[in-house]
C-alpha cells in the first residue's frame, strides 16, 4: 500500500517521513526515554547533573543520578540480550531467569567464601576467573535443561521455565548450606562498583563488552537469521535445512551465560546474597523490555537495540520513581504498572498495525476519491466533447439540408 | 552429529535433575555439621535425663521453609540440634510455607500419635479443627514463633518475638545517641510482614512525637540488598541530606553501606551517617565490631530452648516473649558475635 501511495505521490511529503519515523521499532522506547527526561528535568532541573568525586576508596568517580540509571540497568539490558533471542527462537519466555541468577551468584560466591581477604592479587585474580567460568557452565547448564524441555519435549517455554522459577532459590540456598554470607575482600565489590582508578562503574564496561560479542556474533553468524526463521515457521524452516531444535537449545544456553554474568555483577555489588529476594522479578521486567522494544512476544522478527533501549527505559523508570518521596512505598508498584501498560499497549505490534491499517485506508479511501472524481471529470470532459461533436454534426446537417 | 547433541542434551539434563534431587536431600541433611549457639541452660540437662525416661519424646515439629530466611535456617537449625536423640527427643519435621499444607501435615503427625505438636504457622487462620483434634488424641501443641487466630485453650503456650520491642529499643537506642537533628532513611522490608509492621511502628511513632525527627525517605527494599543500595543512591544522586540509615534488616543495611561507600561518605561509629539492622547476621555483628556500623537489632530465632523447658519442666506462662539484645557497636565483644550472630 505504501508503495501505491508515494506513486501517486511523488515527492516524499515532511509527513510521510514522519510516517517512517512513527513506525521505526526504536521510536516508542526513545519517546518514553524522552518523556522520562523531560519529565525529571521539570521536576528537578539538576536531574542529569554528573559530577566527579572521590569515593571512600580515594578514587575520582562519576556519581549523579544518570550514571546510577546506567549503572543499575547493567543485568537488565544484559539479560534482555538473550531474553529477545530466546522470544525469538521459542515464541515464548523464560520466568526462571531470576532464580537462576541466584544459582549463579550462589555458586560465585560458594567459590569465593573460600578464599582469605589477603591472598596476593594474581591467586585472587585466579579465583575470580575460576568462580565466573563455573558460574557460566553451571547456569549454561540450567540454560540447557530449560531449552531441552523447549526443544526437544515441546513443552510451552513458560510452563518449562516454571520448574527453575519455582526450584531455582531454593537450589542456590543448597549450593551455599543456605548461609548468609558476606565477602569481606573489598577487591570482590569491583565487578559491582568502581575499579580504583577508573570513573566508570564496572558494570557498565560489562555490558559494553556483552554488547559488543552479540553484536559481532549476529554479525558474522546466521544465529539472527535462524532464530528468525525457526521463530516465524519452525516445520519450514526445517525443510530448509535449519534444524529447529538445535537453534532453540542454543538461544536458552546464550541466555544462561547471560544470566551467569548478571548473577556475578549482582552478587558483587553488595558481596552478599538474599537467596529469597535476589534479582527479584527481573524476569518480568526483562520481558517488559522484550515487549518495550516492540518486538512480537509470540517469536520471529526482533530488533536488539529496541530490547536494549525498553531496558534502559525500565531502569530509568524505577530509578525516578524511587526519586520521588511523595510517592508511598507500598504503591510504588502500582505506579509503575500505569506506565508500563501504556507503553505496551501503544508499542504491541497489533495496535502499531491497526494504526497503520487506520491510515492505510485513510489514505486509500483518498485515493479512491481522487480517482472517482478524476473518472467523473473524464465523463463530463467526455459529455461534453459528444455534446460539441452532436451540436457540430447538427449545424453540418442544416448545412447540407 | 544429531546424536552427539542429543547426548549432550540428556547428559545436561540428567545432571541438571540430580542437582534437583540433591537440592531436596540438602535442605533437610547439613544440620548436624553446624552447631547451633543455645543461649539457655537447657541443652546439657538431658544428657541425665534421657537415660531415666528411657522413651524418646515424640515430636512433630512444623516450621516455615528453612530457605526463607537466615533466620528461618538459624530458627531450624536450632531446633534440629535441640530435638535430637541424646536429648530424649525422636523429632519429624515439616517445613512449607503455605498454611494448607502445614495443616494437612499437622494431621499427619496427630495420626502418628506423637507427643507434642511444635507449630510456627504460615497463615493466623484455619487452625482451630486440627487443634481440636490434637486436643482429643491428647496432644501437646506449643506454638513458637508466630501465634495463630485460635481459642487460648487449645495449645498449651506460645513463644513469640516482639517485633515491636525490638524497634521500640533500636529507637531508643537512637534516641540516647543525642544528636541535634535526626535526619533518617528508613529502609523498610516486605510491607505487612510482622518484622516490618514491628520495627517500622516504634519509628514513625518517634518521628511523629519529636520536632527534630524526620523521614528523608521511607521506601521498602522488600528485603533486598541491592533495592536498598539502589534507595539509598537515589537519595544521595538528589542531593539530600541525611545522617541515619534505619533499615530493618542486615542484608538492606549492608546494601546502603555499599551505595555510601560508593559515594565516599562516612558511616560507623563516630562518622558521618548512623547504621542500624536487625536480625544480627554474624557478619553483621562483625560490621559492629569494626565500628563500620552502629547499632544491630536482635531477633531472637532460638526458641528450641525456650520449648525445651516447657516440655521437660512445665508450663510456667502462656505466652513465652522472648528475650531480645540489641548490640551497639561500641560495647559489643568477640563473644557476643560468637554466641549471638545467626
Amino acid at each position: 500500500m505504501t508503495t501505491n501511495v508515494s506513486a501517486l505521490k511523488p515527492q516524499p511529503s515532511a509527513k510521510e517521513v514522519f510516517g517512517k519515523i512513527v513506525r521505526n521499532q526504536l521510536f516508542i522506547p526513545l519517546v518514553a526515554l524522552f518523556l522520562l527526561i523531560t519529565f525529571n528535568l521539570v521536576t528537578d532541573p539538576g536531574f542529569f547533573k554528573v559530577s566527579l568525586e572521590p569515593n571512600s576508596a580515594g578514587n575520582l568517580v562519576l556519581s549523579g543520578n544518570l550514571i546510577t540509571m546506567i549503572d543499575y540497568a547493567s543485568e537488565l539490558v544484559i539479560l534482555a540480550i538473550g531474553m529477545t533471542l530466546v522470544t525469538s527462537a521459542s515464541g515464548g519466555q523464560d520466568i526462571s531467569v531470576g532464580a537462576t541468577i541466584a544459582i549463579a551468584g550462589s555458586t560465585v560466591l560458594r567459590i569465593v567464601k573460600t578464599q582469605s581477604p589477603d591472598i596476593s592479587g594474581a591467586k585472587f585474580a585466579g579465583i575470580i576467573i575460576v568462580s565466573f567460568l563455573l558460574c557460566v557452565v553451571v547456569s549454561a547448564l540450567f540454560g540447557a535443561f530449560n531449552g531441552a524441555l523447549v526443544a526437544f519435549f515441546k513443552i510451552q517455554p513458560m510452563v518449562a521455565t516454571l520448574i527453575l522459577f519455582t526450584a531455582g532459590r531454593s537450589i542456590a540456598a543448597w549450593i551455599n548450606n543456605n548461609d548468609n554470607i558476606s565477602i569481606n575482600d573489598k577487591r570482590f565489590s569491583y565487578f559491582g562498583n568502581f575499579i580504583p582508578g577508573v570513573a566508570v562503574p564496572t558494570p557498565v564496561f560489562i555490558t559494553v563488552l556483552c554488547l559488543i560479542v552479540i553484536a559481532i556474533v549476529l554479525k558474522v553468524t546466521n544465529l539472527r537469521l535462524y532464530s528468525q526463521a525457526v521463530g516465524i515457521n519452525a516445520s519450514s524452516s526445517r525443510l530448509n535445512g535449519i534444524n529447529p531444535k538445535v537453534i532453540k537449545l542454543l538461544t536458552f544456553i546464550i541466555l544462561g551465560i547471560c544470566v551467569a554474568v548478571c548473577g556475578f555483577i549482582k552478587v558483587s555489588r553488595t558481596s552478599s546474597i538474599t537467596y529469597s529476594v535476589i534479582a527479584n522479578n527481573i524476569e518480568m521486567d526483562a520481558i517488559l523490555a522484550v515487549a518495550l522494544g516492540g518486538n512480537n512476544l509470540g517469536g520471529g522478527k526482533f530488533n536488539l537495540t529496541a530490547s536494549v533501549l525498553g531496558a534502559y527505559v525500565i531502569q530509568f523508570l524505577t530509578t525516578t520513581l524511587y526519586k520521588f518521596k511523595e510517592i508511598d512505598s507500598s504503591s510504588i508498584s502500582a505506579y509503575k504498572a500505569v506506565v508500563v501498560i501504556i507503553l505496551i499497549i501503544i508499542s504491541a505490534p497489533i495496535v502499531r498495525r491497526k494504526v497503520d491499517d487506520m491510515k492505510n485506508r485513510r489514505e486509500a479511501a483518498r485515493a479512491e476519491a481522487e480517482a472517482l472524481k478524476a473518472e467523473a471529470e473524464a465523463l463530463k470532459a467526455a459529455a461534453a466533447e459528444a455534446e460539441s461533436i452532436e451540436a457540430a454534426s447538427a449545424e453540418a446537417g442544416k448545412e447540407t439540408i | 552429529m544429531k546424536k552427539f547433541v542429543k547426548l549432550l542434551v540428556s547428559s545436561a539434563l540428567v545432571a541438571a535433575m540430580a542437582f534437583g534431587v540433591c537440592a531436596c536431600n540438602g535442605g533437610s541433611t547439613p544440620t548436624t555439621a553446624a552447631p547451633a549457639p543455645t543461649d539457655a541452660p537447657a541443652t546439657e540437662a538431658p544428657a541425665t535425663e534421657a537415660p531415666k525416661t528411657d522413651e524418646l519424646i515424640k515430636v512433630g515439629i512444623i516450621n516455615n521453609d528453612p530457605n526463607e530466611s537466615g533466620y528461618r535456617t538459624a530458627n531450624d537449625r536450632d531446633m534440629k540440634a535441640t530435638f535430637t536423640a541424646e536429648n530424649g527427643y525422636e523429632a519429624s519435621f515439616f517445613y512449607s510455607l503455605k498454611n494448607e499444607e502445614q495443616i494437612a501435615a499437622a494431621q499427619k503427625f496427630i495420626q502418628d500419635e506423637v507427643d507434642y505438636l511444635l507449630i510456627s504457622a504460615a497463615g493466623t487462620s484455619g487452625w482451630d479443627g486440627v487443634l481440636e483434634q490434637a486436643q482429643k488424641a491428647g496432644i501437646k501443641v506449643i506454638l513458637f514463633d508466630r501465634t495463630i487466630d485460635a481459642d487460648e485453650s487449645l495449645y498449651e503456650a506460645s513463644i513469640v518475638s516482639d517485633m515491636a520491642k525490638e524497634g521500640q529499643q533500636a529507637v531508643e537506642w537512637l534516641a540516647s545517641q543525642g544528636l541535634s537533628e535526626y535526619k533518617i532513611i528508613h529502609i523498610q522490608g516486605v510491607m505487612g510482614s510482622s518484622a516490618q509492621i514491628g520495627r517500622s511502628g516504634a519509628l514513625d511513632d518517634k518521628v511523629k512525637a519529636e520536632s527534630n525527627w524526620s523521614i528523608v525517605k521511607q521506601q521498602t527494599a522488600e528485603w533486598s540488598e541491592e533495592t536498598a543500595q539502589q534507595i539509598v543512591q537515589a537519595v544521595i544522586d538528589s542531593g539530600e541530606k541525611f545522617n541515619v540509615i534505619y533499615a530493618e534488616n542486615d542484608n538492606m543495611a549492608k546494601g546502603a553501606a555499599a551505595a555510601l561507600d560508593k559515594a565516599n561518605i562516612s558511616h560507623g561509629v563516630g562518622k558521618d551517617v548512623i547504621i542500624i539492622g536487625f536480625d544480627c547476621n554474624t557478619w553483621a555483628l562483625e560490621e559492629l565490631l569494626a565500628g563500620n556500623w552502629n547499632y544491630d537489632g536482635q531477633c531472637n530465632p532460638f526458641q528450641a530452648s525456650y520449648i525445651d523447658d516447657i516440655i521437660k519442666n512445665g508450663v510456667k506462662t502462656k505466652v513465652v516473649i522472648m528475650e531480645e539484645k540489641g548490640f551497639d557497636a561500641k560495647t559489643i565483644t568477640a563473644d557476643d558475635v560468637k554466641n549471638y550472630g545467626i
